[in-house]
């Protein structure tokens, strides 16, 4: 066997304020988003059955945040966002993609409605930068955006035993959370953000505090019972519920339309709109696929048809743990549910088909919060 | 540990003599490296297979890897639980784990394998 050796002194990698958590629990490391950050612990299956049928908690300090705020907030936000803003509750969240003018996706990322002028905006580590670039490019002289990213510690705990640990940290009730929520909660006598909201499918949250608070919070879980996750478990969480990933699924050159994701876009003028609505620029669609057997597919691996002709590419491939059989996500030319493809990989053709997404459909996420307290 | 009853290939896998059949398998370090594997396409039954030549693959979630045979022979066996419980190998490399078996290996190849101890020196000297 040849196999790739994890090191945990990458050169020019930042580290997470839990980084010295991760080295005492012996966790695999990689670079990830400029971040070194905890591939595994005990082992990618075992962490990712703890979300979906128990706990686990995530290290997600890489990830940005910033504050959009201002009278011009609103417009502004209209025409940098893909999903509608004016409608957003205040407590509410909604996710959406931020485009360049092709219509390619810059970040995906969610917008939490502070105030009618204030907005919280989570974004990926890898384009945190970036997208704070062009978010201030963009905005009027009635707006302005700060960056949170360095204060701010941010943790997802996930999973039905979740809201149990969740409930005896937080000093105000959990019980009237809805899905894709948020409310400011007490946790060790400090005000933090928390909200349902994540990234397995299964009932959870994210917390935002202070750099300090979160340390507290992730041995606090984990004295509860909650199983510390990496982002090998991450990636098969999320998987499994058809979820993208930047980078993957989403980039500069794949049209926000082509994700499928229609929710986040909202019929009106915004950066990248008219690239966007325009149906007839779609050939291609994200599509899930189920693999017959246990064989992945990865990122780059072709999709051919029943005939053997190139229909698309593979953004994600894996094993699900939870479905026991390979999955992977694919740009491919539209095609029906159950049609016969083939996949190329590096070893030999792989039989597939093309599959509904989510894989997994079982996901506690949406569920009353009230079963699970 | 590891066992001192089989010896060892510098691409950690492990040969064990039963009369006059070789077990096969991967050592801990290997299926520690590896993580939780997912899947093992195993070499046919009856083929030939060279030392150090791959003769096989095993994909964990994150990547897949090829297997190389410690010693040259005929396959007369391959383990079948793998195919729908491939995860032994993780929770039992030396024992339950095997991966496959050869008949009318050659002998002296043996020799160069190494011994526990000397798989163990071999493990200090990689890191």
């Amino acid at each position: 066997m040849h196999f790739h050796t994890y090191q945990n002194n990458y050169q020019n990698m930042k580290k997470t304020v839990l980084h010295e958590k991760h080295l005492a629990l012996n966790a695999r490391m990689s670079p990830f988003g400029g971040f070194e950050m905890p591939i595994q612990y005990e082992g990618i299956i075992k962490e990712h059955n703890a979300a979906r049928n128990a706990a686990a908690i995530f290290d997600t300090c890489h990830m940005g945040e910033f504050l959009i705020q201002g009278a011009g907030a609103v417009e502004d936000l209209e025409r940098i966002v893909s999903c509608s803003i004016k409608d957003i509750k205040i407590g509410g969240c909604r996710y959406g993609f931020i485009c360049n003018e092709q219509g390619g996706v810059i970040d995906d990322q969610i917008l939490y409605r502070l105030k009618e002028n204030e907005f919280f905006m989570v974004v990926n580590s890898a384009t945190e930068a970036g997208d704070f670039k062009w978010i201030r490019e963009h905005l009027s002289n009635a707006s302005s955006i700060e960056n949170l990213t360095e204060q701010t510690g941010k943790a997802d705990l996930q999973g039905p035993a979740a809201p149990k640990i969740f409930s005896k940290l937080m000093s105000e009730p959990v019980d009237e959370m809805k899905f894709y929520t948020f409310k400011y909660n007490y946790y060790r006598g400090e005000k933090v953000l928390t909200s349902r909201t994540g990234y397995t499918g299964e009932i959870g949250f994210e917390i935002y505090c202070s750099n300090d608070l979160i340390k507290k919070f992730w041995d606090d879980c984990i004295e509860l019972g909650a199983t510390p996750a990496g982002l090998g478990a991450r990636d098969t969480l999320r998987l499994e519920m058809g979820f993208p990933l930047y980078g993957h699924e989403l980039n500069q050159d794949t049209n926000a339309a082509e994700s499928g994701f229609t929710r986040a876009i909202a019929s009106k003028n915004f950066i990248g709109s008219s690239a966007v609505l325009d149906s007839s620029k779609r050939s291609r669609v994200l599509t899930g696929i189920v693999i017959e057997g246990r064989r992945a597919a990865r990122a780059g691996d072709l999709v051919l048809d029943s005939d053997g002709n190139e229909t698309g590419y593979v953004t994600s491939g894996s094993f699900s743990p939870t479905l026991g059989i390979a999955i992977a996500m694919a740009y491919v030319k539209p095609a029906d549910v159950g049609t016969a493809v083939k996949i190329k990989t590096e070893r030999g053709e792989l039989a597939a088909k093309i599959s509904e997404v989510p894989f997994y459909k079982g996901g506690t996420v949406r569920s009353d919060i009230r079963k699970f307290l | 540990m590891t066992p001192a009853d089989r010896k060892y290939s510098r691409t950690h896998e492990w040969v064990k003599i039963e009369g006059d059949i070789a077990v096969t398998g991967i050592t801990d370090h290997a299926q520690d490296a590896l993580g939780d594997i997912t899947f093992v396409e195993l070499p046919k039954k009856g083929s030939q297979v060279s030392k150090e030549k791959e003769c096989g693959v095993i994909e964990s979630v994150k990547a897949a890897s090829d297997l190389y045979s410690p010693i040259s022979g005929a396959i007369s066996e391959v383990n079948e639980d793998l195919e729908t419980a491939p995860e032994v190998i993780n929770s039992d490399p030396y024992e339950k784990g095997w991966i496959f078996k050869i008949s009318n290996f050659n002998k002296s190849e043996l020799d160069s394998l190494m011994d526990a101890a000397a798989y163990e020196k071999f493990l200090e000297t990689e890191e």
